[in-house]
């Protein structure tokens, strides 16, 4: 094809036979179904480690089963499809938040472009197929999958789960933002948009230590994009009960269940590919073992790599507390986003010196020098800055009536609870310690 | 476009996959009618009627759609400069800076009309 | 859709005629009306979340489109932009006001005549133009003219300017949303946990 003759690696791809094909895109999801049925049990166990519990241990040995107990144990319980709901979008919902889950995983290269393996005498790629625009497919197929979610949510007609289908939704987008920008830079050092590309750029130098601001921007965003502690708000039990999942029960709670962790172990292997020489074996590996990066052995790295940032995941949770929503936004929009976008300008500045053939003090000084005197120019404006007064005080707010909506709501803050009546006053101690009850309560 | 072919092969074997299961789900599960099931759940007690209309939301998330459109809008004009960036020199350099400091006054003046506050 | 696949690749210039359609022809005038059609429904359903979510199956239509004539890029920015963003804020703007399980017969402003003279007008006008503009010419599908990197230099040696107006377009929207949002509050927080403030009347159950 034309299109892909103007690449290199790129040339490679859409040549294989049908039932290579076919092979490969079965190959595909039964590792994303594979990996995530152990990634299950593999996190409850890690969990109650850290817990200093034991965890799963009666399904198979190790509890290895118990992801395919609970499989099994949805399956069989009732398909409820609440009386309130939107019939047609609310069975639509968990199928659109799967299938796009699966399909961005489609251009994941496991090995090197070079058809270096045979496959039933057929040599070819270790990849299911590249484009050349292959991470802007990722981020497409990233943000059809929000509709999966706004749209359980809303068609559940239900409080609970539109609350947190709009939440997770907004959640999402805030940190889609986040990890495009941290793309942008590794495509100025790449020149390309394609997996294979990206990984065959990394040749000397992973790009997590070429671009560690991206990568760390990278791995915060993902983690946030997937709705996964300590950003899993969406799901956040002690407010919003399940989430934008509250109504659905049996396969169809699987699914989304199901498309939760595939899309951790798609954007795990996006990191890989992009910041963690995809494919590459490990720096010590790769110095004194040439056949390391050829052959079938690729697909070990990029296998390892997956589970480390994985099990990164579940570590991460069993840390970390959950965010409020205001940190959380406030991470993604006030930190994020403007550490990435000066940190593109750098890099872009940088680059595009050096291609000018300055020499690296004077890119440095080019480069640094601005961004030193911004510095110390905000540093100097938040020093002088007048502190903003005390507000005068507020005037008493008026009598909270927490039956005025025609049933009864909890106080905001700043508002106090009128008054319990008292029957009559028992012993001192008694009362003394209802009052403090009352009081933490009120507050 | 055969480079395609592999994506449609995926999505159809995951498309069966999810069609498959939510239409066993209800074939294997038990069905026993209990008015109270069908109820939209609320920690146990009795449903909070609707308002009319449905209830509304705080306008915070139309913005960051709208935030979201602008970042976005910029994201698809920064790929293809990175892609072609050393083709494009300092030339193009310049022109992306001009670019992102103009989003970037939109963005500064959304934080300071409080319109990134979540609080 | 192998045949689909096969065409794409052998569009010989020979093939030149409109009585001998290609497979990728069939297919885009099959998703032209499958767009045509999901418009149609978009704008006359009484149900509100279904009207936008029928624009996704156009606009997602329109990036297939694209992608058949080979513009990978832009057809891929199509879903990024239009379906990842642009109906997501639509979404989020009927939830912001309402948006009813069912149909909402109040959701009809009355402008039915209007706004159909208006869209034949335009649709007419549209038509006439690309009939005009491209009415023998062929175009090759086969070059590489869609790629993202000559997308990037074109964009970015010749239409600069453009490309700068759209960044002041857009920081205008911004603006213009904020005024929107913040009309009366000026300056004022938003009360924590507005959520639920519209709790006068309830429904009937």
């Amino acid at each position: 094809m034309h299109l892909a003759a103007a690449y290199d690696t790129l040339a490679f791809f859409g040549r294989d036979p049908w039932w290579l094909v076919l092979l490969k895109a079965v190959f595909c999801f039964a590792f994303l179904v594979l990996t995530v049925l152990i990634a299950i049990v593999w996190e409850r166990k890690v969990v109650a480690w850290m817990q200093l519990r034991i965890g799963p241990n009666r399904h198979g040995p190790w509890g290895l089963l118990q992801s395919l107990a609970d499989g099994v144990k949805l399956a069989l319980k009732e398909d409820l499809v609440v009386k309130g709901a939107d019939k047609a979008v609310y069975i639509l919902a968990p199928i659109v938040a799967a299938i796009p889950a699966f399909m961005s995983f489609a251009v994941i290269p496991f090995g090197p472009a070079g058809n270096e393996v045979s496959i039933f005498g057929t040599r070819t790629p270790l990849q299911l197929t590249d484009l050349p625009i292959a991470l802007l497919y990722i981020l497409a197929t990233a943000s059809v999958g929000i509709y999966g979610i706004v749209l359980a949510g809303w068609s559940s007609g239900s409080t609970y789960p539109l609350l947190g289908g709009i939440r997770s939704s907004a959640q999402m987008i805030s940190y889609e933002i986040a990890m495009g920008l941290s793309f942008a830079a590794v495509f100025i050092y790449s020149g390309s948009m394609s997996t294979s590309e990206i990984v065959a750029s990394q040749q000397p130098t992973w790009f997590a230590v070429l671009l560690p601001v991206s990568f760390i921007v990278y791995i915060v965003a993902m983690v946030g994009e997937t709705n996964r502690a300590p950003f899993d708000l969406p799901e956040a039990e002690g407010e919003l009960v399940g989430g934008f999942n509250t109504e659905y029960s049996s396969l169809k709670f699987a699914m989304f269940m199901l498309a939760e962790y595939v899309n951790m172990v798609t954007v795990s292997a996006v990191a890989s590919t992009l910041f963690l020489g995809g494919w590459r074996a490990p720096w010590p590996i790769s110095t004194f073992w040439e056949g390391a990066n050829h052959g079938w052995w690729p697909m070990l790295w990029i296998v390892l790599k997956i589970q480390l940032l994985l099990f990164f995941f579940i570590w991460l949770r069993g840390t970390l507390p959950r965010l409020r929503y205001d940190q959380f936004m406030k991470l993604g929009w006030k930190v994020l986003i403007p550490v990435s976008l000066v940190w593109l300008v750098m890099v872009s500045a940088v680059r595009a010196l050096r291609n000018e053939g300055y020499d690296f003090t004077k890119v440095l000084l080019y480069v640094g020098a601005p961004l030193a005197a911004v510095l110390l120019v905000a540093l100097i404006a938040d020093v002088v800055r007048k502190k903003p007064e005390e507000p005068p005080a507020a005037a008493p707010p008026a009598a909270f009536d927490p039956m005025a909506g025609g049933y009864p709501v909890p106080p905001l803050p700043g508002q106090e609870l009128p008054p319990v009546p008292r029957r009559r006053r028992r012993t001192p101690q008694l009362q003394d310690a209802l009052n403090g009850a009352d009081h933490s309560e009120g507050s | 476009m055969n480079a395609y072919a592999p994506i449609l092969v995926l999505g159809a074997i995951a498309a069966a996959f999810a069609v498959g299961s939510v239409v066993m789900a209800s074939l294997t599960g038990p069905k026993r009618y209990n008015r109270a099931k069908l109820e939209a759940y609320e920690c146990g007690i009795e449903p909070t009627p609707q308002p009319v209309g449905g209830g509304r939301f705080p306008i915070k998330y139309y913005l960051t759609a709208m935030l979201f459109i602008v970042f976005d809008i910029e994201i698809v004009f920064l790929y293809p400069w990175a892609v072609s960036f050393d083709a494009l020199g300092i030339f193009g350099l310049v022109e992306m800076l001009l670019f992102i400091a103009t989003v970037f006054v939109a963005y500064a003046y959304v934080w300071r009309r409080g319109g990134l506050e979540w609080d | 859709m192998s045949t689909l696949l096969a065409a794409a690749g052998s569009l010989e210039p020979a093939a030149r005629s409109y009585l001998s359609p290609t497979g990728q022809e069939i297919v885009f005038l099959l998703v032209g009306v499958l767009v045509l059609g999901a418009a149609v429904v978009s704008v006359t359903t009484r149900q509100l979340v279904h009207a936008a979510l029928w624009l996704v199956v156009a606009l997602g239509g329109l990036a297939v489109e694209f992608l058949l004539l080979t513009a990978e890029f832009v057809a891929w920015v199509q879903v990024l932009v239009y379906l990842g963003s642009v109906v997501v804020l639509v979404l989020f703007g009927l939830m912001l006001t309402r948006a009813p399980i069912g149909r909402s017969p109040d959701a009809d402003s009355g402008n039915r005549p209007a706004a159909l003279a208006v869209g034949a007008a335009s649709a007419a006008t549209l038509v006439t133009l690309v009939v005009d503009a491209f009415r023998s010419s062929w175009i090759d599908l086969s070059g590489p003219a869609g790629t993202t990197r000559l997308t990037g230099e074109f964009l970015f040696s010749h239409w600069v300017l453009p490309f700068e107006a759209l960044s002041v377009l857009l920081l205008a929207a911004l603006v213009g949303a904020i005024v929107l949002s913040r009309a009366k509050g000026d300056g004022t927080k938003p009360r924590p946990g507005n959520l639920r403030t519209v709790l006068t009347k309830t429904k009937e159950r």
